[in-house]
Parts: C-alpha cells; structure tokens; sequence
C-alpha cells in the first residue's frame, strides 16, 4: 500500500492521545487505591488531559487530508453498523469529548464522590469518567486496527495482532509521553509511567515482531493464477493498459526502493524499541528531563516509520494486476 | 451516483444525433454522433452501418479527444522571414493570401512545367479528387500513401488473381472453416474483421496466425506459427510444393479458371519462348484477354483452344505441338518450380519446422477437398455453362504488410494467390472474396502516360498519373529509358508501381535525380517523421539548401489538421478540418467500403462547424482548381463550375454526361438510378437519411465467381464497373512479368531497360513466383546485424495522429523494444534495461521489454508512437518524446551501392513497395552512465499560432461547464 | 433476485480497448460529471476509467499465449466494498445487484477501494470521489433508447462482441448459458466475494488428419497420367499381313 502520511500521522498521534490519557487514568486510579500518591488536578490531569486532547485533534486534523471531501465528513458516521471506520469515526470524537470531560472536571475540580465501596475506596466523577473514557480509549484502539485487520486480501493487516500493535504501540508512546510529562508535572511518578512505558514497549517489541515474523512468512493467497483465471505456472504481465499509471499504481504501491524499505523497517524497530526504553532507562530517576522528552520524541519519530511500513508492506492483491506498465 | 439518474437528467442542454462516417483510422465505420449544445458528447457506432453494425472501436470512441486536441492547427499559417524550416516559427496569414501565394506560384509552374509541381498525400480517402487534381495540373508528380503501405498486396494479387485484400477484397468468414492470417497485425481492416474473426471463432473455425509476433488477433489464434521475418515466399512455396505432390489441390477450379492448364512455350530459343501457345484465331482489338490460349487436351491427345467443350486437359506434362513447338501446361512449369522448395528446405529458411509446414498444407488441402460448401445458388459462367449450385471450398486468408512491406513481397504475395488459387478459393463461398469495383481485369485497364510528351504546360497530364502496366512498353520512361516521375515509379527500376514511390520523394527531390521541382505539397502525411524512411536525414534534406542559399525543395506546401513533425517544415500551412467538420466521399472511383455482396460507397457529412478558419482541404482544392482554370474545374468560360465540395460531387461527371461522379448512389434526376446516372440535387440528403451510405446488394447468382460470372460481368459492364465482360483467368503463370523479363534479355520489341538494370529485372521479372532474401538483406552484414526489426500498429493508436488524443496516448504513452529474454541473457542486458538498437544506418536509443511471444531473431516495437519533442503539442517532456521512439531512423530509403545502382529505393524491384521490415539489427546495453531518455532527441517544437491550451487537467464535460483547468 | 453482470470472453477478446473509450466517453459526459485527466499533454498522462485492458503472456517461446484481459468492477455478489463504506456512499442495489457509488455521499476516503481485491475502483483526482463501472445504469433502464441500445456502452462497442450483459441469476438468459456451456468463472474465487462478472477461457479449435485422407482414390494427380497409347511408330499387329 502507499503510505499515506495524513493516515500515518492520524494513527499515530491518535495513538499517543489516547496512550496518555489511559496512562492520566491509569495514574489516578493508582492514586484512588492509594498505590501513587494524588497528583494536581489542574497542573496534571487538566493540563494533561489537553495534551492528550492536542494529540486527538491533531489526528483528527490529519485526518481530514485523507479524505476528498472532508465537509462531508458528517456523513461517515452513518454505516456503525457495518464499517470499522465509521465506527472509528463515531468512536473519535467520543475520546475526545471524554478526554476534554475529563480534563474539564479535573480543572474546574467537579469530583465529587460518587460511589463508594464497602471497604471505603471511594470513586470519584473524574475517575469514573476517566474509566469510561478509558474504554473509549481501547474501543477506538480496536476500531482502528479493525479498520486494517477487517481487510481480509490485506493477509498482512488481517490478524488480531494488528489490533494488538495499534493498542501497545498508542500505550508505549502514550506512556512514554506521560513520563516525560510526569517529570515536568509530577516528578514522583516519572518512574511509574516510565515503567509502564518500559513495560509497554517492551510487549509491542514482542507483537510488532511477532507481526513482522507472521507476514515474512505469508503465503499470498491470491496469484496471477488466480487473478486472470489461467492455469500456467508462467505469467507475465505485459501492459496494465495506462502506462502514465492510475490510482491503482498510486494508491496500492510504496514505490521505495527496497533499500529503502528495509532500512525503514530497521529504522523503526529500533527508534521505538531499544532506544527509547535505553533512555527511559536512563531517564527514570527524573534526574533529566530531556532524556524522557527525547525518549518519547524518538519513540514517536519510530512510530512514523513504523506506521510507513504498516502500509508499505501490505501487499494488496490488486497489485497483481498492476505489474507492469 | 445517485441509484438510477433520468436520462431528463442528461439535458442540460439542446442534445442533436446525427450520422456520419468515422475517420479515426481508414476502416470508415459509421458513426452516430450525439451533439449537446454544439459539442460532441458521444460517439458510437451505428447499428444500422454495413460495415461496423454498430461497434466501435478504441480510437472512434476516443474522436471526442481528436475534436478538441489543442494540437488542431485553426488558422493558416506561413513560415516567419528567417526562420529555418523544421523551427516552426510561422506567422498567421489570412486564407486570401494563401490562396494568393499558391495561385501565383502554380500558374508559373503550370505554364511553364508542370511536373515541377509534386503532389503526395498521405492516409487520404480522396484520392479520386486529389489525383484528378493532378492530372488536370498537368504533373505524373502524384501519389498516395500505397506506394510505402501495401502496393505489394495490391499488385501481387491483383495481377494474379485480379482483385486484392486491403480494401478490395477479404476472406468470407461466415463460411470459413479454417482462417489462416499471415502478417496481419491488429488493426487491419479493423471492426470488420474483429467482428469476422470473433464470429468465425464462435463457429468452432480454426484459426492459424503466420506471424513472428503473437498480439491482436494472433493472439485468439488456435495456432500461432512463428516466422523468420522476410520468409514467407519460402513457406507459402513450400506449402505449393506439399500440395501438388499430395494432389491436394481443386484441379477443376485450376482447369476451369486459371491458367494452369495453358500451354507455355518452352522451345529452346524459340522468339516467343516463355508465352503462352495460341491458336490461330481473329482477335478482337477491343478485348484485354481474347481467350485463344491453348490447352492439350487428355481426352483427343491433342492441343485445343481453352475452354473448349467437352475437352479436359492436362495440368502436367510437356507437350509437342505440331509445329513443333514445345510447350508445357502453366502447372507444370509451377510444379518443376517448386521442386526445390521442399518442406524441408524452407524449414531451414523460415525456422518453422518441416512437419508443421506439411502438417499446414494438409490442412488447407484437406480442408479444402472435404469440406465443400455447396449454396443452392445457380449461375451461368461465361462460357455460357449453366451451373446449379455456387460451390466453394472453405479455407480463407488474409494478409497483409508483413508480407507486403518486403522487397520480396511482390512474388511472396503472387505466391500467396497463387496457393489461394490452386486450392480454389477464389470468389468462392468461404474463401476469398471480391469487392466491388473489383475483380478487374489482368491488369486493370488505368495506364499513365507512355512519355514524357504526356506532360505539357497548361495542359492536363496525357493520361492517369498513377496506372497498371501490362507490358514494358506501358512504361512511363523517357527515350532512354530513363523514369518521368519524380519518385521514379513505372520506370525500369520499380515497373509496376502502380502507387506511386512517395518514401522516395524527398530524398530525390533534394537530390535533383531525376530533376528538380519546384513545389512540394503535401497532405495528411507525416513526412517529416513517421511515414519517412530515415528521418533524421530526411529532416535534413527538407532543410538543405543549395549554394545559393535556396531550398533545394524550393516551396513546401502542407496541409493538416495537427501540429505534427511535419508541419514544422512548412513554407506554408493550410489548416484541414476534422473529419467531423466536413464533407467526404468514399467513392467507387477510390476505395469504396463494399462488402462482398455488392456495391457499397458513403460518405461524411459535418457534424459541428470548422473550429476557427480551418476549411476542408476539398474546398481547397476545388479554389485552387477554379483559380488555376483546370478544365475539369471550369466552364468553357473559363468561370468557376462548382460553388464547393458538396456541389462538386452532386455534379461532376467523369466525362461530360457520362453519369459516372463519385457518387454511385441516388443517381438520375430523382435518384432513381444507381452508379450511372444524372447528377441528382438531392443525392446528399439522400445519402444523409440512408445512414450516409449507398449499398446495392447483387442478385445471389452475381456474388460469386466474379471473375467468370457472365450474369455479374455484363452488369458490372453495364454499370460501368469495368470496361470488359471478359473473363478474368487467374494467372498462375505471368505472362505480363514474363514480358518484362524478355524485354530485360533483349527479346523485346518495344522498351528495354538501361543496360544496369537489364540483369535486375530479369531476375525479378519471374513469370512463376520465387524466394529470394529481401534486398536489404542481401545487402547487409548479417554477422554484424542478425536480427530482423520489425513495427506493428497498435489497436489503440492511429500511426501519428492520435497522440494529441487524451485518452489514447495514456493507453500508448510510449513504446518498447520487444526482445525474446534470450536477447538479454546473451547480451547481459534486463527486462526494462536502456539498450541501443542498431542497423547498418544508424542507432536508436530505447528502452527494452522481454517477451516470449516474439520470434526469437526478431526485435519488434510498436508504430509511430515515439514523437518530437514538443510536436502534437504535447510538453517537450512528455513520454512519447523522451521514452518513445521511431524506429524509422533505422530504416533507409535506399539500399546500399550495389551492382543495380547507387541510389536505387530500398523498395520491392517490382512494384516500388517500401522494404520497411527488411532492416537487420544488432541490440545491445546503454552505458550506465548515459541519460535514461531516448536518442536521437529533436529540439523541442514551439507552439504554433492558432492551435490550443494545453491544461495540466481536463474534465470532459461536452455543454456544460467548461473543459480544462489551468 | 435480479444479478446484473457483464460476461467476458477471452476466447474471442482481442484487446482492442475499445470497450476502454468507449466507457470514457459515455461516462465522462454523463449526469454523475466528468471522468478526469491529469497531465492530458504532458509527462505521465492519467486519468479515471471505469474498464483497462491488460495485457498478459502465457508460458513460453513458442507455446506462447498472449491473453488480453479486461477488467472492470466485477459487481460481486458478496462485495467487500460495500460494508466498509462509513458513509454508505457504496451501496448494492436490491433490484439488480449493481454496486454503485453515490457520489454525493461519498468522502473519498477511498477505505472501499482498500477493500477491492480486483482494483477496480479509482478515485477521481479531481472530483474527489471514488468512481467504479455503473454497469451503466443510466442507459440500461432508459426507455428513451431503443431497446437494443439499453445495454452498457462498453458492451455495443465491443467489436468481437466478447462482453456480453445480462442476468446472471436468470438461468436461461444468454450470460448463465455461456457461463454454464463455456465454462465460465470467477477472479479470485478465493476471497469468496463471489463476483457476478465471470471470464470465459480460451477455446481451440484442433484438426486431426488422418493418413488415408492423402492417399484417395479421387487424387487429382491421376488424371494427369497419359492414357494408354503406344506410339505409332513401333510394331503392331496391323503390321502382320500373313492373313
Ligand atoms: N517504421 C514504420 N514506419 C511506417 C510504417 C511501418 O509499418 N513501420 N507504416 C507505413 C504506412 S503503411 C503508412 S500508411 C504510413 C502512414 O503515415 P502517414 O500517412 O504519415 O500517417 P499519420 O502519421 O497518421 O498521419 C499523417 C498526417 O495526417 C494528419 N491528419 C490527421 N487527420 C487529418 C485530417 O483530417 N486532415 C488533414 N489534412 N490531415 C490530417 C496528421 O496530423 C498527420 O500529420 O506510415 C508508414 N510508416
Ligand atoms: N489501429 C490502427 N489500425 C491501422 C493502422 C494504424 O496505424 N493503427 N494503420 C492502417 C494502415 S495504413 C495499414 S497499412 C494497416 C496495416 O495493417 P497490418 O498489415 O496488420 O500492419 P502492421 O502493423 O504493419 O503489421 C504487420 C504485421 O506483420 C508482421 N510481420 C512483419 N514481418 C513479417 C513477415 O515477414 N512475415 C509475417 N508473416 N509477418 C510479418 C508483424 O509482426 C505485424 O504483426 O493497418 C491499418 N490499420
Ligand atoms: S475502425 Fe475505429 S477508428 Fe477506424 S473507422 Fe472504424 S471506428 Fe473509426
Ligand atoms: S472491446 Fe471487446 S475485444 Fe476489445 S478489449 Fe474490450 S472486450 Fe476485448
Ligand atoms: S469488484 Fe471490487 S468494487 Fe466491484 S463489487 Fe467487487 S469488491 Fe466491490
Ligand atoms: S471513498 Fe467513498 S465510497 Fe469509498 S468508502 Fe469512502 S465514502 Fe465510501
Ligand atoms: S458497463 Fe458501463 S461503466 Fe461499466 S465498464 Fe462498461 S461502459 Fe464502463
Ligand atoms: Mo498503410
């Protein structure tokens, strides 16, 4: 597929918006059982509810240079029924509502308690709507994925574990930019994000390559074979009947030179793998910010690539059709 | 889309149809054109059209694009003072002053030589008004584009069997039970035969393409044979010889309706040695053939006149006659000829294997034999035998410039007839059949002027311009034998050139060989790059000038309707409409479009208004006409005799009150008579209620047999078809190229060829047909330059004129070279790689395709893709310019130095056909290091005034919103 | 059910385009708008079809096949396209099967085209609109056409008549008969999208000559044989005269 960049920056900031905001609710509920201690509504959950908004919209933003008419773009909540990205459409702006909900509370500091268990571990407003906003989180994580493991002639999106990537990649980046947050906002939790974002991003290191294993090992089931209906063992296309190239050509075909996909791929795999968790690492005592800032800049720049290579390396099978000019 | 629009929805505006004829190739289909608020929104075929029934094909429905091309030429145009020719560089002028310079000039010309005056043209359908043009001139400086495209088909097999393939004739599919097509690429003629093919193929016909390249219709072949390029005289000899030593031939039909029972003369130093025997009896002096050849009848033992009743007479033997004369049957002859060209022997020359060439000669003959079709049709042939049933043995072919487009196409091609003839497919049911006007007699009756003295100032040429000899005295040579015309065509170098030798016209008139001209005009050709042999030179020579400072071809005249190459070389430009502008005819006198039924003519009529100042190069001509005072053209006043085009050909009359015009239809006052008639003032309207055609369908008992068919022979006489009711015998043996031949060893009343050539016509002049290596071939250091390069014309792409169309070129933006991988592996080169193609004449840069659908000595790309950079307005960078390429750069129009002669064209040594497919390349790796853009490049076109915008998109919206963003 | 659908022959398919143009032109004028061009006279010309003829070789020199292979939204009975619309721009029809795009509904996400196996969707760069074959729709149904005439462009332009049109789900109508006579089948059958246009392959036509067909009775050759007769000159019995 030809990576597109508003997709692969819409995937990408979306993800570490909602990465953030899990890891907001993650803390706070951390707090609620009195395991991290309460941080800052204002400066912390406010102020980190907007940045994991920022992110949202961002994405949301990206989006809109995916589509041709994106005046339009009402329309595309209406097919929930059916479609992963009407889903992710109807799903988005709810994470945003929630984020901006939860951040919203934090500020004006609306948290009364509204429930509260028998052993006294009481659940506040925010943290309910930071809970319920988690949920969000995970579904638009699932619908994104779905929206490219849904596409069944797309064997190397077609798997849970592209589901799987699209949650652990957003929560490692997330997490990470909580750390790095934490450390200008909430210096004692700079070692529980971190260590949630190591945690994380050590678990996508383990599905992204198992990922990468799977497709390597992909047999395409479609072939030329079966794409024109001639039983022959030798085929070759010789015209695909536009030799100024299509939207085919266009839409469905990296056209990087294979030294570049490659090191792109081995780009990715260590700017989001070794090295950010090197710096986490380097940076969990809280001792330099700018470790942790660049932890998650670098994750984040991996991302990118490694979003480029989501695409690039899904061979549609429309492509057999498209091989030579 | 909303779920099901109203076609309520469509009229957002005043929606017109109307009918005409299809001019985006040759074919002339008919095409409905839907018209919303004066442009044209669809074009389709019409259903109720004889030749398409409706089709279309890529390039008609693409007409829309030619339409509104930015490269249409709108006003005239003259070469800006010191600017170079092939710059481009012109100023627009008004019609008035190119009328005015052009009557000057040719008044001078007309009154002082005419034949300084040279007209060529090139895919026109008009040549019955372009050569009556030119004849009224007074210049033998006329042709069409036949002379580099097929005049070998048209030749070889007229003057065997009297009628051709190309527009004159073709297989009859609907019966055929086997299709062998050979050399026949995609396109040609095109919707017909698609139609034919896909029809013949559902009908359970087996279908063999003879071809070194499998794509088009060889591509539903249900076997493809592939050939050595330039061999298939051996092949289609070696299949002759299979046949007659099986006895798989039709020995009725050869006795009946050929020569091959005739008696040749082959006493020993006998004076007519290599004629036929004939009896002794009165001949008529207004009869072509009279019929007094002799046969040895079997029955009596002893020689009788053909066609005697109640005789049978061997097709084998040597006889003695009473005289003493020797003589042997035409057959025989053929028989003792291919001897030598055993299946084996040509398997050796055409790559083909012995057993597949036997295994098709089977086939054909047994086919043939077996699969008889007997039609409940009587007919009387001219004998006066009445014959109940029309009968036809169902193998048919067809062919076209892979045989044609060698210079041994001419024999190839007699070859070919003759197998067609020897299995008895002529004019039969299934096999092949005429078209009318044709059969014609052996050879057509048109003949040039014998001299020089048919050319006079002021006076109209002494003859037609363009002819068919039938003997070396028909010649158009000087006293020394030496040619009159300007392309050298009917003189001793190319004799039976009956089209003409326009790919030798450039270059001789920049040589002054035979004379210098003055003015050269042409029209509908790209001569400055695609329908040229060696362009680049070529291009020179239109430029070159002499040591005064004057063009060696003094005055340039073209007129188009595009900013092609050639355009650039203009003096003058006149800008043509497009052919759903104007007015046209597809005339009987021409190539008309008849179908095998019968008679069949049609014509244009304007959809849309002329864009700009354009104007139909017919009003030209006929303004020209009315100024110079052509006789034709006038009044005995002297006064202009037809208002325009349409008035001309509502009432001109080939010879006053002949009631012969262009038209066939609708003739006499009230349309009542057909092909010869009065002129009627309604014909047009007729014509434009009748889907623009006229279509006379003959009585059953006159579609076939044609050639011996009494009942059809007197109409066509009647009607003015031919001048002769005789019968038209197929000529096994020629006695016509016989006459050459002894006219070259001396034996010859009449003309005789120049001593250089004595030995080149004699060696080709052969009476029975023969294979020899192409003479380029001949010629070339096959060593150096093994493989044979060959073109095809694309589906999709009409030679040069459809890059300007949008749609087309994104299907053919550029060309390959098609290599067999064996190519790559041995000269380390890729599929896709940059390599060099080269020929003893120059090299080529391109890119190359491996294929496995080509002849592996082969190397093949498709036709005029490749362009100038800038030319048909598209930008310099284009792909057609930096990835395209022209193979002609590689090709020469003329051989090497040889024995016959320093510039001799590199053409067929009989007919003047263009060896375009003899040239032999070597192919090997670009450098690294060198640009990935095509070689030779071309300084880019400019723009010329007049013609269009050329967006960076276009929304074809015909009436609506506007067309074209910037 | 009604399931429109084009039938392809490759069997008579000669690669003409024509169906290509002929598309084109019917359509860029239609009442849905225009059919794009970039770069109509420049480097790299491209533009929105709805149909594209391939080109394909079969095997090797000289068992070589060349198939020509057009190839247009196959309709498909269980179209992946439609589902993951978002905005239900890309809809089957209920009546006859038609997969179609409602162009003013459509965002031009281009998600549908992600989920064409067969590539035959293309997005209009202009229009901004994903565009696909509409099998037609506005002349099929439009009475104002003589009945012969309502049948898609690509299918009365067709020169071979290699596109034929109908309903497949009719068992007796001219597309099931020369899907079930012929052999007819589907592109990727392995997708289970189960596409309504179907292909049908090349047919040959072989002779097989048998021996004795060359050797006849009725060989022309034999007539050429002179009749028997001995010359005049030698010996016979009128010669004897002791009688
Ligand atoms: N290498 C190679 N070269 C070949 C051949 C080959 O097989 N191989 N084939 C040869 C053959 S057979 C032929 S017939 C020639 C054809 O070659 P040409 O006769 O040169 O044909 P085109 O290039 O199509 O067009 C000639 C000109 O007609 C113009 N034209 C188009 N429509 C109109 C119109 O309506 N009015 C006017 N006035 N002009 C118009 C075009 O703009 C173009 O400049 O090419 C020959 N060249
Ligand atoms: N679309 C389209 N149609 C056209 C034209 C066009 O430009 N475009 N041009 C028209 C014109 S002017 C003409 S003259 C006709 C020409 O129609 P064709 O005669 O079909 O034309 P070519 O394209 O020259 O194809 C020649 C074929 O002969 C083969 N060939 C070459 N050498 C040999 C050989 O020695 N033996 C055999 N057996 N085969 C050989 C080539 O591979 C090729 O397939 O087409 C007409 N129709
Ligand atoms: S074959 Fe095509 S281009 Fe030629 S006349 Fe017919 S429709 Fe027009
Ligand atoms: S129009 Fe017919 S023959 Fe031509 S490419 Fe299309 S399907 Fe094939
Ligand atoms: S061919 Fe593609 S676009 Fe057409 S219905 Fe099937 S999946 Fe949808
Ligand atoms: S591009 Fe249009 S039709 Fe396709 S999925 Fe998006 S909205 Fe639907
Ligand atoms: S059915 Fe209509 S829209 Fe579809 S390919 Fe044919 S012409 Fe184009
Ligand atoms: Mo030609």
């Amino acid at each position: 597929m030809h990576p597109a960049f508003s997709v692969i920056f819409l995937t990408t900031l979306i993800g570490v918006g909602q990465g953030l905001f899990l890891a907001l609710v993650t803390g706070q509920t951390y707090a609620a059982v009195k395991i991290v201690p309460m941080q800052d509504p204002v400066t912390f959950f406010a102020w980190g509810s907007l940045v994991s908004l920022l992110f949202l919209a961002a994405g949301l933003l990206a989006s809109f240079f995916h589509l041709g008419h994106p005046e339009r773009a009402w329309r595309a909540a209406s097919q929930w029924r059916t479609s992963w990205l009407s889903r992710e459409v109807i799903v988005l702006p709810l994470m945003m509502a929630a984020a901006f909900a939860y951040g919203l509370l934090h500020y004006f500091g609306i948290d009364p308690v509204i429930w509260t268990s028998p052993e006294g571990t009481s659940l506040s407003l925010t943290l309910a709507v930071g809970l319920a906003g988690s949920v969000v989180a995970f579904a638009l994580f699932v619908c994104t994925g779905m929206i490219y493991a849904a596409i069944r002639f797309l064997q190397e999106w077609a798997t849970p574990l592209t589901v799987i990537n699209y949650i652990l990649l957003g929560g490692a980046s997330g997490f990470t930019l909580a750390a790095a947050f934490a450390a200008w906002t909430a210096p004692e939790l700079v070692r529980f994000f971190g260590g949630w974002a190591v945690i994380i991003t050590v678990l996508a290191a383990g599905s992204r390559t198992a990922s990468l294993v799977r497709n390597a090992r992909l047999k395409p089931k479609s072939n030329l074979q079966t794409a024109i209906g001639v039983r022959h063992t030798r085929i070759v296309q010789k015209a695909q009947g536009a030799m100024g190239g299509s939207f085919n050509t266009r839409e469905f075909f990296h056209g990087a030179p294979q030294a570049v996909f490659q090191a792109v791929k081995w780009t990715f795999l260590v700017l989001v793998f070794p090295v950010p968790l090197a710096l986490l690492w380097a940076g969990m005592d809280g001792a330099d910010r700018g470790l942790l800032a660049a932890a998650f800049a670098v994750q984040y720049v991996g991302l990118l690539a490694e979003r480029w290579f989501f695409f690039a390396q899904a061979n549609h099978p429309q492509n057999l059709y498209y091989q030579a000019a | 889309m909303s779920s099901s629009p109203s076609p309520a929805a469509e009229s957002g505006g005043r929606i017109e149809v109307k009918n005409t004829t299809c001019y985006m190739c040759a074919c002339r289909c008919g095409i409905r054109v839907t018209v919303r608020d004066g442009e044209v929104r669809y074009i389709q075929g019409n259903p109720d059209h004889p030749l398409n029934k409706g089709v279309i094909c890529a390039k008609g429905a693409s007409g829309i694009m030619k339409q509104y091309s930015p490269a249409r030429l709108t006003r005239p145009l003259k070469r800006v003072e010191g600017a170079e020719r092939g710059e481009a560089r012109f100023e627009p002028i008004s019609w008035d002053e190119a009328f005015a310079i052009l009557e000057e000039r040719l008044k001078k010309i007309r009154a002082t030589d005419p034949k300084k005056f040279a007209l060529f043209t090139g895919r026109d359908q008009m040549q019955a008004l372009t050569g009556l043009f030119a004849k009224q001139f007074g210049t033998p400086n006329y042709a069409a584009h036949g002379g580099f495209c097929s005049v070998n088909m048209a030749t070889g097999m007229i003057y065997t069997i009297g009628g051709s393939f190309w527009e004159f004739g073709g297989p009859d599919l609907d019966r055929a039970r086997l299709f062998v097509m050979i050399g026949t690429a995609e396109d040609h003629h095109s919707n017909p035969l698609k139609i034919a093919i896909s029809r013949f193929k559902r009908n359970g016909g087996r279908f063999i393409s003879i071809n070194p390249v499998r794509t088009g219709y060889s591509a539903i072949a249900d076997e493809w044979v592939p050939i050595k390029p330039g061999t298939d005289g051996a092949l289609l000899l070696a299949i002759v010889h299979e046949l007659i030593a099986q006895g798989l031939y039709d020995r009725d039909f050869l006795v009946q309706y050929t020569n091959a029972a005739q008696l040749v003369n082959v006493t020993e130093g006998a004076e007519d040695a290599g004629l036929f025997v004939r009896a002794d009896i009165p001949r008529d002096p207004d009869c072509f053939d009279p019929q007094d050849q002799v046969w040895w009848d079997r029955i009596q033992d002893k020689p009788v006149r053909t066609h005697t009743e109640g005789a049978d007479p061997f097709l084998l033997g040597e006889f003695t006659l009473p005289d003493g004369t020797r003589a042997k049957p035409a057959f025989q002859l053929l028989k003792e000829r291919v001897a030598q060209y055993t299946p084996e022997w040509a398997a050796e020359v055409t790559g083909i294997p012995a057993e597949t060439i036997r295994r098709l000669a089977h086939e054909m003959g047994i086919t043939a034999r077996d699969e008889k079709i007997e039609l409940p049709i009587a007919w009387t042939d001219v004998w006066g035998r009445e014959h109940e049933t029309v009968t036809g043995n169902p193998v048919a072919f067809h062919a076209m410039r892979g045989l044609a487009a060698h210079s041994n196409g001419f024999q190839t091609i007699r070859a070919l007839a003759i197998l067609m003839t020897l299995l008895g497919t002529i004019d039969r049911p299934g096999g092949f059949r005429h078209k009318a006007p044709f059969p014609r007699p052996i050879p057509p009756c048109a003949k040039t002027p014998r001299g020089p003295e048919g050319v006079k100032p002021d006076t109209p040429l002494g003859g037609m311009p363009l002819g068919w000899p039938a003997e070396p005295d028909d010649l158009f040579v000087d006293e020394r034998g030496e040619p009159v015309r300007i392309d050298k065509a009917f003189s001793w170098e190319y004799p039976l050139a009956a089209h003409g030798l326009m790919h030798n016209v450039i270059t001789n008139a920049w040589r002054g060989d035979p004379y210098r001209i003055d003015t050269l005009f042409i029209f509908m050709a790209n001569m400055a790059w695609n329908s040229t042999m060696n362009t680049s030179e070529v291009r020179k020579m239109l430029n070159d000038k002499d040591e005064n400072g004057e063009y060696k071809i003094p005055f340039l005249v073209v007129a188009d309707a595009f900013e092609s190459e050639m355009v650039a070389y203009a003096d003058l430009v006149l800008p043509d409409t497009t052919y759903l502008e104007r007015h046209d005819v597809m005339s009987m006198l021409d190539r008309p479009i008849s179908e095998f039924d019968g008679p069949v003519d049609s014509v244009r009529i304007p959809v849309v208004p002329p864009k700009g100042e354009c104007k139909p190069f017919q009003e030209v001509l006929i303004e020209l006409a009315s100024r110079l005072k052509l006789p034709a053209f006038v009044n005995d006043d002297g006064s202009r005799r037809f208002r325009d085009y349409p008035d001309f050909i509502v009432n001109y009359e080939t010879e006053p009150g002949s009631g012969i015009g262009f038209l066939a239809g609708w003739r006499g006052k009230g349309g009542e008579k057909f092909m010869k008639g009065e002129p009627n003032p309604n014909q047009w309207e007729m014509y434009a209620r009748n889907n623009c055609v006229f279509h006379y369908e003959l009585p059953k008992s006159f579609q076939y047999m044609r050639n011996w068919n009494r009942g059809y022979l007197n109409w066509a006489q009647e009607h003015r078809l031919t001048r002769y009711a005789e019968p038209i015998i197929c000529h096994i043996y020629s006695e016509v190229l016989q006459k050459f031949r002894m006219a070259a060893q001396g034996r010859w009343d009449g003309k005789q060829p120049p001593e250089r050539l004595r030995r080149r016509v004699e060696t080709y002049f052969d009476p029975l047909p023969f294979y020899y290596e192409p003479l380029e071939a001949q010629l070339s250091d096959k060593q150096r330059y093994p493989l044979c390069a060959v073109t095809q014309r694309p589906m999709a792409m009409y030679h040069s004129w459809d890059s300007q169309n949008a749609w087309l070129r994104q299907i053919h933006a550029h060309n390959h070279l098609y290599v067999h991988p064996s190519l790559g592996e041995k000269h380390g080169f890729a599929d896709g790689d940059w390599v060099w193609v080269e020929s003893m004449w120059g090299k080529v840069r391109c890119m190359c395709r491996f294929s496995e659908a080509v002849e592996p000595g082969t190397v093949w790309t498709w036709n005029a893709i490749g362009k100038a950079a800038g030319a048909w307005r598209l930008a310099p960078d284009a792909n057609e310019s930096q990835k395209g390429f022209l193979l002609n750069h590689l090709i020469s129009e003329e051989l090497p130095r040889c024995e016959d002669g320093e510039h001799l064209s590199n053409s067929d040594p009989i007919t003047g056909q263009a060896g375009w497919y003899d040239v032999r390349v070597r192919v090997y790796k670009a450098g690294d290091d060198e640009p990935p853009v095509t070689s030779p490049q071309f300084d880019p076109m400019p723009a010329v005034p007049g013609t269009g915008k050329t967006p960076k998109w276009i929304a074809y919206v015909a009436g609506r919103f506007t067309r074209g963003k910037g | 059910m009604t399931q429109l659908a084009l039938v392809i022959d490759l069997n008579v398919c000669v690669g003409c385009h024509a169906c290509v143009t002929s598309c084109k032109e019917w359509n860029t004028s239609g009442p849905a708008g225009y059919m794009s061009d970039d770069n109509p006279y420049g480097k790299d010309p491209t533009g929105t079809f709805f149909n594209r003829v391939q080109t394909f070789e079969v095997g090797a020199f000289p068992m070589t096949e060349t198939v020509h292979f057009p190839k247009s939204c196959l309709h498909c009975e269980d179209a992946p396209c439609v589902p993951v619309c978002p905005t239900g721009a890309s809809h089957k029809r209920a009546e006859d099967g038609i997969v179609l795009v409602d162009y003013d509904k459509c965002i031009g996400c281009k998600y549908c085209s992600w989920a064409c196996p067969y590539g035959a969707r293309e997005l209009d760069e202009h229009q901004k609109v994903m565009k696909k074959c509409t099998l037609c729709v506005d002349r099929i149904y439009d009475e104002s056409l003589p009945e012969s005439e309502r049948k898609p462009a690509c299918v009365l332009a067709c020169p071979t008549n290699a596109r034929l049109f109908g309903d497949i789900h009719d068992p007796e109508s001219e597309v099931s008969v020369a899907i079930r006579e012929e052999g007819g089948y589907q592109l990727m059958p392995e997708w289970g999208t189960r596409p309504a246009n179907h292909y049908l392959p090349r047919r040959k036509t072989r002779m097989h000559i048998h021996e004795d067909e060359l050797q006849r009775a009725d060989n022309p050759l034999k007539k050429e044989e002179r009749l028997p007769r001995g010359p005049v000159t030698e010996p016979t019995l009128d010669d004897s005269t002791s009688w």
